[in-house]
């Protein structure tokens, strides 16, 4: 069959909502945009699992540890479930991981900032995973069987981590003046990050139009970061702390709250690995890849081992 | 590492459209991959929920439950080396499943039965 | 008598909070995620065994004694780990060996508390004794594999071995508030589980083709609050919080 009748016949598949599997009939730019997109995403949950784990070992009460040690591990599994539905489409997890390492491949830059005080790890539950989720709610219905299948298992886990996230940064807003502090100066310092998450406005973004044909994407960034802050706008009032915007009000025409002007220069920036800690992400995880070589290695050699050592018996 | 690695581990991809042949070459420290398969209560069918990497065989049932039951969502796990998952062509997907279409007979809506008889 | 019991509960809490503390260290830096996660399982399980020993040994000391004050107002003189918990992770070859000898002792221990005589304890230890089987299997495979694997990962293993062998003897050496509460029934006697612990060291230590040490001098004191140079530092970072911020609620 031509490749223009395959495309076609792919075309209304997608639109007539039949996922596409793995062995199916795709086109190769399709095939590149989830690699692209899962591995990102893959990375940025193995990646994520720094800022967070830069607490675990000084979070202030046995139960909080145990939550956010539970929380970061999720996390671990995320990137395993998302690495597995990237090696659907071919590329083995370390041809994955090596672009990761040599820099080829992105993560979400919302981990190039520092944790700096433990309610930093409250406002990442609310407002990271927060964002986050509304991104990947949507993906449940993306149209490759694989990636909407780990969203649907990395959801059902996700909501424990937001809910989290709100009730301690709760318990420090009802704190000690200090506390209170604590609170106000994290939520500042990760509310403009949390909305850069959703991605350039959607007249400047380059992939986006062609995914939400394709059914990858199936909401803009502009109509997912309108969401997240309406529903931001609300919560905080419950934690009688603000959002650091002096444009955010409720505006009855549009039905929906407006904001004031994202820093996108500062999005690029942190993109292009100017952020805080790009430099100090990457080298943990090329550091704990080395360091594991010569554990992976000694396990291969001993399977094959045994195996060899079965097959003489 | 020259040669890239290509699998699809779910059956080969037909070559003429999978643009291009691939290699598959494994690094000496690469552990395979392998499918999970989980039973979530006595008398339900395994059902498959994802896959991991491990050197063997213990190791990756072991891995499956740390990874796959961690909110005890398991009594029971298989594991395969994904590369002996023998996988149908999509192409012959019409003969396959499109013979089943039309008995709808063998599907219980089919039967119209009175209300009185619920839970049936 | 009491005071005997609860000391012998917190050296039993301190035992799995500083392991448990020391494996979190791994969380995101593991060799591969399958493995991270499996660490960070094991880590949960300890911090949740620590937990409801502190909780035991709160209740029976009474005065707004939590398990929070438990672990986070003591100092390093009033923990009773041993010394082995608190080494430097080292390697994954030397956090691995340090849980296998770990899970092996504990393995033994709760099986043996299960059935003594004070009835919480012994609910403690036979909730605690699952997960303790599961990281004894998870880390002799590993102990195996690794001494069985490759050259380098049989030197390393070695290496570790000569690293944490000194502090195994400390496992078997009754502290005296663990003898008094021997004596009455609530401990269990070390005497009765070495034999076991050594025979099964020795079958997995065969296996991976690594020598059992002999004739080694053993370093001893941190059941006694007597630790290793790394006891502080474990706790600056444990404690920060609640030392930076009295009577905070988190």
């Amino acid at each position: 069959m031509p490749v223009k009748d395959l495309e076609q016949l792919f075309q209304q598949k997608i639109d007539a909502e039949v996922k596409i599997e793995p062995r199916d009939w795709m086109p190769d730019a399709y095939r590149k945009t989830l690699i692209r997109q899962i591995s990102q995403h893959a990375h940025s949950e193995v990646v994520g699992m720094l800022p967070e784990g830069n607490w675990i070992t000084r979070a202030p009460s046995l139960k909080r540890k145990a939550i956010l040690l539970a929380k970061v591990q999720d996390e671990a599994g995320h990137g395993l479930y998302l690495y597995a539905a990237t090696e659907t489409l071919g590329v083995s997890r370390e041809e994955t991981i090596n672009d990761l390492h040599s820099g080829k491949a992105k993560y979400s830059s919302i981990f190039n900032y520092p944790t700096l005080t433990w309610a930093d790890i409250g406002a990442i539950g609310w407002l990271v995973d927060g964002a986050a989720i509304m991104n990947q709610v949507m993906l449940t219905r993306t149209s490759y069987g694989p990636y909407a299948r780990a969203m649907v298992r990395i959801c059902k886990e996700e909501s424990f981590h937001q809910r989290q996230g709100f009730e301690s940064l709760l318990v420090l807003s009802r704190g000690t003046p200090e506390q209170k502090e604590m609170c106000q100066d994290a939520i500042n310092r990760w509310w403009w990050p949390a909305l850069m998450m959703f991605g350039p406005s959607d007249s400047e973004s380059t992939h986006s139009e062609q995914s939400m044909r394709w059914k990858i994407k199936r909401k803009t960034n502009d109509e997912l970061r309108q969401n997240f802050i309406d529903m931001c706008a609300e919560q905080v009032k419950i934690l009688g702390m603000h959002l650091p915007d002096p444009a955010l009000r409720w505006n009855e025409a549009r039905n929906h709250y407006d904001f004031g002007a994202i820093n996108w220069e500062e999005f690029w920036n942190v993109v292009k690995g100017n952020g805080p800690c790009n430099k100090q992400r990457l080298a943990a995880r090329v550091q704990a890849w080395e360091d594991g070589e010569w554990v992976r290695e000694a396990a291969s050699a001993y399977a094959r081992k045994k195996q060899s050592g079965n097959k003489a018996a | 590492m020259n040669n890239f690695l290509k699998k699809f581990y779910y059956g080969d991809i037909p070559e003429e459209q999978s643009g291009g042949q691939y290699v598959t070459k494994e690094g000496k420290s690469d552990w395979p991959l392998w499918e999970v398969f989980i039973r979530s209560k006595q008398g339900l069918d395994h059902k498959h929920v994802g896959s991991l990497h491990a050197a063997d065989a213990a190791m990756a049932i072991e891995n499956a439950r740390d990874v796959y039951t961690r909110r005890m969502e398991g009594v029971s796990i298989w594991v395969v080396e994904s590369k002996y998952v023998h996988a149908s062509n999509p192409d012959e997907a019409g003969s396959l499943y499109e013979p089943a279409n039309d008995k709808v007979y063998r599907h219980p809506t089919f039967y119209q039965l009175p209300d009185e008889v619920n839970k049936m | 008598m009491k005071q005997e019991l609860i000391n012998y509960i917190l050296h039993l809490a301190d035992n799995a909070l500083i392991l448990g503390q020391r494996n979190a260290e791994w969380c995101g830096h593991g060799p591969v995620l399958e493995q991270d996660i499996a660490m960070t399982n094991i880590s949960l399980d300890l911090i949740g065994q620590a937990r409801n020993f502190y909780q035991y040994a709160a209740s029976l000391l009474g005065e707004g004694a939590t398990e929070d004050t438990l672990a986070y107002l003591r100092t390093e003189r009033e923990f009773r780990n041993c010394l082995l918990v608190e080494q430097h992770n080292g390697d994954w070859g030397q956090t691995l060996l340090r849980q296998f000898l770990i899970s092996n002792f504990q393995q033994l221990l709760y099986t043996a508390l299960q059935t003594h005589k004070d009835r919480q304890l012994a609910a403690i230890a036979e909730k605690s004794l699952k997960e303790v089987t599961y990281h004894l299997r998870w880390s002799s495979e590993w102990v195996i594999r690794l001494g069985d694997g490759t050259r380098e990962s049989h030197e390393r293993m070695l290496k570790a071995i000569d690293t944490l062998w000194r502090y195994t003897g400390e496992l078997f050496e009754p502290a005296a508030y663990e003898t008094a509460c021997v004596q009455d029934g609530t401990a269990v006697s070390l005497a009765t589980i070495k034999d076991e612990w050594q025979h099964k060291t020795g079958e997995v230590f065969s296996e991976a083709g690594l020598p059992v040490p002999e004739n080694i001098f053993m370093l001893t004191g941190g059941k006694m609050g007597k630790h290793t140079e790394q006891m502080g530092y474990i706790l600056a970072e444990l404690q920060y919080l609640q030392r930076a911020y009295p009577n905070a609620q988190w």
